[in-house]
């Protein structure tokens, strides 16, 4: 495990960390689910887990995630609004509909998810079924 | 609703830098904005995960460059599975076509999105030649700016 504790350090092995799981077989034929905006990243946190996505501009009111067995539905819209009698030099930002849906290919606790959105970053806090939970198993 | 296209997942880019760095780890570039009315100039970047505190707006001979920096502590403790794009601080750099209103520079940040208002300078949106204008400023253009201080 990584130590985060120096903070140039921790980036740099936070990005390490990232690419080496970058589009990792973890979720299996799902991987894509259903739509493919917002990018999200799967961490691992003790039992849990937790999915973190950035929908920078996108208002909290326009976003709606549901969770139903063991998939999660992130959807929602983008709006960019500016004044119709300014000339534009440069327009990158991309604005629309979107829904996107993941199959985590383990059993969760959907009754237990929490979400938490700040600064145009969501994250999803999954918690693993108790059925899921590894059993300590007493040697007699 | 008038906007019914699906928004597309773009790519985060990488800076390319002049210089090498210091410090080790990528910067990436923030989408961008612009657009300009008769008073000012605006320019709107993408930087999801940037809080106020951590984001810094400057004005340098004609050149603006902003940069926002993620705070890495929230992924403390956190074991990556499965990651579809990389994380890390942003900047990006404009040069500025109009002489700016150094002190009159406005910044917004809401849902990882900073909105910069730069107004025109006086003399600038009168039409005066930018030659007069120059000899008439003399002192080098320079200003910093802090979100937090807004």
């Amino acid at each position: 495990m990584a130590d985060y504790n120096d903070p140039f350090e921790a980036l740099f092995a936070l990005q390490r960390a990232l690419d080496a799981r970058h589009d990792s077989d973890w979720m299996g034929e799902s991987t894509a689910g259903i739509g493919s905006y917002p990018p999200m990243n799967i961490f691992q946190k003790g039992d849990d887990f937790v999915a973190i996505v950035e929908l920078p501009g996108v208002s909290k009111n326009d976003l709606q995630i549901e969770a139903k067995e063991n998939t999660i539905r992130i959807f929602g819209n983008k709006t960019i609004n500016y004044e119709k009698t300014a000339s534009v030099h440069r327009r990158e930002r991309l604005s629309g509909v979107f829904d996107r849906t993941i199959s985590i290919p383990i059993q969760i606790n959907p009754d237990g998810i929490r979400a938490e959105y700040r600064d145009g970053v969501l994250a999803v806090f999954i918690p693993r079924a108790e059925s899921e939970k590894p059993r300590i198993i007493k040697i007699t | 609703m008038t906007n019914q296209q699906e928004v597309q997942v773009q790519e985060k880019r990488e800076l390319e830098k002049k210089q090498e760095g210091t410090i080790p780890g990528r910067v990436f570039v923030a989408v961008a904005d612009i657009f300009e009315t008769d008073q000012a100039l605006t320019v709107v970047l993408e930087m999801p995960g940037v809080n106020k505190e951590s984001v810094d707006v400057r004005v340098e001979n004609d050149m603006l460059s902003v940069e926002g920096s993620v705070d890495f502590s929230n992924y403390a403790g956190l074991q990556p599975v499965y990651t579809e794009y990389n994380v890390g601080n942003y900047a990006r750099t404009f040069q500025l076509s109009s002489k700016i209103e150094q002190g009159s520079i406005r910044a917004e940040l809401k849902d990882g999105v900073i909105t910069l208002i730069l107004p025109k300078s006086e003399e600038q949106s009168r039409g005066k030649s930018l030659s007069a204008k120059r000899t008439q400023d003399s002192r080098p253009a320079s200003g910093v700016l802090s979100l937090a201080s807004l």
